[in-house]
């Protein structure tokens, strides 16, 4: 196939499917936003925790990196079982994928606050929330957002295998595409997908700078 | 004098039985400045944090102001008293301005009060408002980063500071402005300073009294003063070292650099005694005194030999002695003075006006000399 024949038929694909792709694409969206949403609230929660109390540290810490071992394929197999086929399974599968790099930047970012900074701030008499929500959320800021924006994009590949059970999303153009060896079709869904990945982590980007306390900048 | 600050027994062992501070009692008066010095390790920085409980002691009694630290809730406890670390601690997300309003703050202050109590506070610390209000810490060097949280501190009017190494990591010029300028506001607001310091010079230089700890127990407490001259301990003059004294002339009795022997005569000796005596003493100035010890006058070789054909008794070319110095005056006063003496030598006389010695520029030469020596003997640690 030459590449003239593969852009024909990309756009007479596109013709055909653009209001599928429409659909593909916010599915897609869906399954990464509902996923990183909860694991941008429990992972920071749970790497607050962590940074709080040293016990809970190994055995938190430690099931997540054994959740991140577990081949992406394979754990949104694991879903099947248990919660059938579907959005579901393919959320809770993304929402464990992503909360390793989260609760780790959280803990790390705490942990690393500057620790003459922190004993300031109680020898003061700031009190232990106090001191979580003015001083060291906003100086663990920028390192927690950079485990988010990591989970966000490794959140968008993994979210195209969601098409396996069922998810639907910009998976199904490149599944589509393999099976009846369609390269045009799993560019459909590939390249929005990489599009999707890198405009995530460049709003992700623009928030953090908007978001980071002016005198960090300097 | 009431007590802002009293320890009575105190101790912090750890679970492993390790024990920083053993059984220390101690008071410090409202208005005082306390240095806490010692080696590394001896306990000085647990006593300081023993304090506003950011280490709970584990027996004994820490009373603030009258009050039972342990009774009282800590976070208030905190907020009533400056605390002003040595890694400065400055919240870099906050402004100078938001920095040093924070316990204002916390304490719920109003805004208007707070920006004035911000900006008189950068006034006291040398730092123009209208250049810093606005900035933030990384923006200023360090000698400025501790001006400002020696504000920080100030900022809800404690009535009691703790200072924690504040000065150590700035360099000798900055440290020696801010120790000065420090020590101004300090006496001008009548503040309680506890002061955690391992160098001895700025102890010397800023306490009113010095506590010297080791191994978590309380050697010696006491004035600048009594610490080089009446040291209680073996370590403890071996701490402030020997030399120290020397660098403080100010705080070296006159004593210690007169010779108590001063070659006196009565005023109705004739001079040919005088020129025996003096020979006989090596010296070149007589004291004149009176049979109780008063001192007369001072009666000079020079003249002595121009006129011992003239004069039956000495006391007609006998000259007042000026200067004189009382014996509880300094080696300092001394040096000062020995350069307006006529005839090089200072009388010392007690309060009674008895002649105690003498300072002569051999004597002084000689005793402050002496350090020299010792140091090319090795002797001095």
């Amino acid at each position: 196939m030459n590449r003239r024949s593969l852009w024909e038929q990309i756009v007479q694909q596109l013709e055909a499917r653009h209001a599928d792709l429409g659909l593909a694409v916010l599915q897609h969206i869906k399954l990464v936003a509902i996923s990183m949403g909860i694991a941008i609230a429990i992972g920071v929660a749970l790497g607050i925790a962590v940074s709080r109390v040293k016990k809970l540290e190994g055995p938190v810490i430690g099931t997540a990196s054994t959740l991140q071992t577990i081949p992406s394929l394979a754990l949104l197999g694991f879903m099947i079982p248990f919660f059938g086929i579907g959005e579901l399974p393919s959320i809770i599968a993304l929402f464990l994928y992503s909360l390793l790099p989260i609760i780790r930047n959280t803990h790390t970012g705490i942990t690393n606050v500057d620790k003459s900074v922190i004993e300031a701030a109680s020898g003061m008499g700031m009190t232990d929330a106090q001191i979580l929500f003015r001083i060291q959320l906003p100086l663990a800021f920028s390192v927690i957002m950079a485990g988010i924006r990591t989970s966000a994009v490794i959140n968008v590949g993994t979210a195209t295998l969601a098409a396996f059970i069922g998810a639907g999303g910009l998976g199904d153009f490149i599944f589509l595409g393999i099976s009846r060896s369609m390269d045009a079709l799993v560019l459909i869904g590939a390249v929005p997908a990489a599009l999707l990945a890198l405009l995530l982590d460049f709003v992700l980007a623009r928030l953090e700078r908007a978001v980071t306390p002016k005198g960090l900048k300097i | 004098m009431e007590s802002m600050v009293e320890f009575v027994n105190v101790s912090k062992t750890y679970k492993n039985g390790f024990q920083p501070v053993k059984s220390l009692s101690f008071r410090v008066q409202r208005g005082e400045f306390l240095v806490l010095i010692g080696p590394s390790g001896c306990g000085k920085t647990t006593t300081l944090k023993m304090i506003n409980r950011l280490i709970p002691h584990t027996s004994g009694t820490i009373t603030v102001n009258g009050k039972n630290i342990a009774k009282q809730n800590t976070v208030e406890l905190r907020r009533n008293i400056g605390y002003v670390i040595q890694q400065i601690g400055l919240f870099p997300h906050y402004t100078i301005e938001d920095n040093i309003a924070l316990v204002p703050a916390l304490k719920g202050w109003d805004r208007r009060k707070i920006r004035q109590r911000v900006e008189e506070l950068l006034h006291l610390v040398g730092l123009d408002p209208a250049v810093f209000a606005k900035r933030y810490p990384k923006e200023l060097s360090g000698g400025q980063q501790q001006r400002v949280g020696v504000a920080r501190a100030m900022a809800a009017d404690p009535e009691l500071v703790l200072m924690d190494e504040p000065f150590g990591a700035l360099d000798p010029i900055t440290r020696e402005q801010l120790q000065d300028e420090f020590l101004r506001l300090q006496k001008e607001l009548g503040k309680t300073v506890i002061f955690v310091t391992h160098d001895m010079d700025e102890a010397i230089r800023m306490g009113d009294r010095i506590a010297i700890l080791k191994d978590g127990e309380l050697l010696q407490l006491d004035t600048p003063e009594r610490l080089l001259t009446h040291p209680v301990h073996g370590f403890v003059e071996q701490f402030i070292g020997k030399n120290r004294i020397f660098q403080n002339p100010e705080l070296l009795p006159v004593t210690e650099v007169m010779r108590s022997d001063p070659a006196t005569i009565y005023p109705h000796r004739s001079p040919e005694r005088a020129i025996t005596y003096m020979r006989q003493r090596r010296t070149d100035t007589l004291l004149c005194i009176d049979e109780q010890g008063k001192l007369l006058g001072i009666i000079s070789g020079y003249d002595l030999q121009g006129d011992s054909a003239r004069i039956r008794t000495v006391s007609e070319i006998m000259k007042p002695a000026e200067p004189v110095l009382p014996i509880d005056a300094t080696a300092k006063d001394a040096l000062v003075k020995i350069s307006e003496s006529r005839f090089g030598v200072i009388p010392i006389v007690n309060e009674h006006g008895k002649l105690s010695g003498i300072v002569t520029r051999g004597s002084l030469i000689s005793v402050l000399a002496g350090r020299w020596k010792d140091e090319e003997g090795g002797v001095v640690s």
